[in-house]
């Protein structure tokens, strides 16, 4: 039997827009098992991004219970969520949000830089998650010396880097052609078979959806399961 | 320690805007360094002055004389132990540009008053017995290349010979040294009796009185009584320690330290808009940036560190090479003005202060952008991209 790596239950997220109540998740139910991957769809403003920030502790529900590795995000100070990201989840964005101004080692070292990991071992982890992702030979460049996939690799290296277990993707190819694209899902295939790596993905892309485990469907922030072909 | 290489290539991201900053913190603290040190010169007189010597000068002010006759009622004055006197001569060296301060005195008595300076005896016995004979400090020796028998014609500018020249010649006896660092060697003193035999006008005067306390005396009863003793007389006195007499002397300039602190105010003040909205932008420039350190596990206190370091980086770089120019142009600046404005000098306590500023300064640029940095939400970040 599989452990359950995210558990959320009776989730609602509400903002509020000047006056307007905006009800972005309303009561939501789901278990993420380890070794997981999950595709979620679902229009704009659907409220997948919103679930996504909520597993990651970027976020806090309005109501409900976020339990992921056994942590309860809901009721967690901001300081002890930074320190529970930068040890149980690793992050993809679909611009991959690399900082310019840092080589590909760099960006993928700064999870590192909140350990206590010398300089020595930080460079040696983030050599081996560029491998992970064959980029081994382009951890001296900047991120305006790589293409888009090739950025999107190194996003991929700095989320696995301090080695979580869950990685949240948010439209990780939106930004790519359809080659590319493929690539990267089956990295991220890659990782969630050989590497044990529990993958919750938001996507506008059905074919993207396919390479993932399982599919949610997102609609007025409620769930809806459709299997994956 | 660890965040070093992140905080200097964020620093570096838009090198001209950073350069241009930098450059203006430069200015800024070589202004500062060049300005210290002048405010330093003028107020070095007041730092080097004993606490057992008193000076007394005519109650109008400092260019007024008094007459050579006090020297006996003063020196019979209880409590004090010795009297010297000496006058402001005001004379330059071949051109005007050279100027320095010679002071008329009387040989032995003023090296008895001023024990920190140091002359070997022999050439304190050929100065006291030659009526023309003049001894000048190491610094002054150096500057003007003097050395021991030369001859040394002075131009005045206020003391004309009583045959109505301006030239006074003078056989140099002796080159004296200042055992006390901060204290000043760039004078010249001759032989009172040649002034007073020589002169065309001001017989029977001096410009001021030196005296020492005898140990355990109380120095303001001293000078309460002298200037008592003179009341109502033509010549009035106002006696005071040294380092009043010397603070009051500086001031004759005008009051250099608030002249000084203001310029300074100015400057900074303008370095902190200039440096406070270079941080201001670059924090602007990369919200979402700041977002994904948050979302990598960077806590808000860590981005507030991240973005003031950045600002104190910025001020440092640039306040140290300011400050380091403004040494080696203070260098320049002490031999070159020795002798017109001794004591140019950037002190320890000066560069202090300035690493104070530039911390201080640091903070005050980069704290607003820091905070805004803290309070960031990721989530609406992310969300702007």
């Amino acid at each position: 039997m599989t452990d359950t790596l995210a558990s959320l239950k009776g989730v609602s997220r509400v903002y509020h827009k000047g006056k307007e109540r905006v009800d972005v998740l309303h009561e939501l139910n789901l278990d993420i098992p380890e070794g997981e991957f999950l595709a979620l769809m679902g229009p704009s403003g659907s409220g997948k991004t919103t679930l996504l920030n909520l597993l990651g502790g970027l976020d806090k529900a309005t109501a409900g219970s976020v339990m992921v590795g056994g942590a309860e995000l809901t009721t967690m100070s901001n300081r002890k969520l930074s320190d529970w990201r930068a040890h149980n989840v690793g992050f993809i964005f679909q611009f991959y949000n690399l900082l310019p101004v840092l080589t590909a080692r760099k960006n993928v070292e700064l999870p590192l830089l909140l350990t206590n990991l010398g300089s020595g071992e930080r460079r040696k982890r983030a050599e081996l998650a560029l491998d992970i992702v064959g980029l081994a030979d382009r951890a001296s460049h900047y991120p305006r010396e790589l293409s888009g996939g090739q950025e999107q690799r190194v996003a991929i290296a700095r989320a696995i880097v301090s080695d979580p277990k869950l990685l949240l993707c948010d439209e990780p190819t939106g930004d790519l052609d359809r080659a590319t694209a493929d690539e990267i899902l089956r990295l991220l295939q890659k990782l969630n078979s050989d590497h044990g790596k529990t993958i919750v993905m938001v996507t506008h892309d059905a074919q993207a959806a396919e390479y993932a485990k399982r599919l949610l469907h997102v609609d007025k922030g409620k769930l809806e399961a459709r299997a994956t072909a | 320690m660890k965040y070093l290489g992140l905080i200097w290539r964020n620093a570096w991201r838009k090198k001209i805007r950073t350069s241009l900053t930098i450059l203006s913190v430069l200015v800024a603290f070589l202004l500062f360094a060049l300005l210290s040190a002048i405010g330093y010169a003028f107020k070095s007189g007041a730092d080097v002055a004993a606490a057992e010597r008193l000076v007394v000068i005519n109650r109008i002010s400092l260019i007024n004389p008094l007459p050579i006759s006090y020297q006996s009622r003063i020196a019979s004055t209880p409590g004090v132990e010795s009297v010297t006197h000496a006058s402001w001569f005001g004379g330059y060296y071949q051109e005007p540009r050279n100027q320095f301060a010679q002071f008329p005195t009387v040989a032995g008595d003023y090296f008895a008053m001023y024990p920190e300076l140091n002359i070997p005896e022999e050439q304190l016995e050929a100065f006291a017995k030659n009526r023309t004979g003049a001894v000048v400090g190491h610094e002054l020796a150096t500057q003007f290349g003097w050395k021991v028998g030369d001859r040394i014609p002075i131009q005045a500018t206020i003391w004309t010979k009583a045959d109505g020249g301006r030239t006074w010649e003078f056989d140099l006896e002796g080159i004296f040294r200042n055992e006390d660092p901060r204290g000043s060697t760039a004078f010249m003193l001759f032989n009172y009796d040649y002034f007073e035999e020589a002169r065309a006008f001001g017989k029977g005067t001096v410009g001021w009185y030196i005296l020492r306390v005898e140990p355990g005396a109380n120095p303001v009863e001293i000078a309460n009584a002298i200037d008592e003793q003179f009341a109502n007389s033509p010549s009035e006195t106002d006696t005071s320690t040294e380092a009043a007499f010397a603070a009051s002397f500086a001031k004759q300039f005008g009051n250099i330290a608030l002249i000084v602190t203001m310029i300074l105010g100015a400057v900074f003040f303008t370095l902190l808009l200039v440096s406070g909205n270079t941080m201001s932008q670059s924090v602007r420039e990369r919200i979402s940036e700041l977002a994904v350190l948050k979302t990598l596990g960077f806590s808000d206190r860590s981005v507030l560190g991240i973005v003031l370091s950045e600002s104190i980086l910025i001020m440092f770089i640039g306040g140290i090479l300011g400050l380091g120019i403004g040494w080696l142009l203070v260098q320049g600046m002490a031999q070159q003005m020795g002798a017109f404005l001794p004591g140019v000098y950037l002190s320890p306590l000066s560069m202090l202060v300035a690493l104070s500023i530039m911390i201080g300064a640091g903070v005050l640029a980069g704290v607003f952008p820091a905070v805004k940095a803290m309070r960031l939400s990721i989530v609406d970040a992310l969300a702007r991209g």
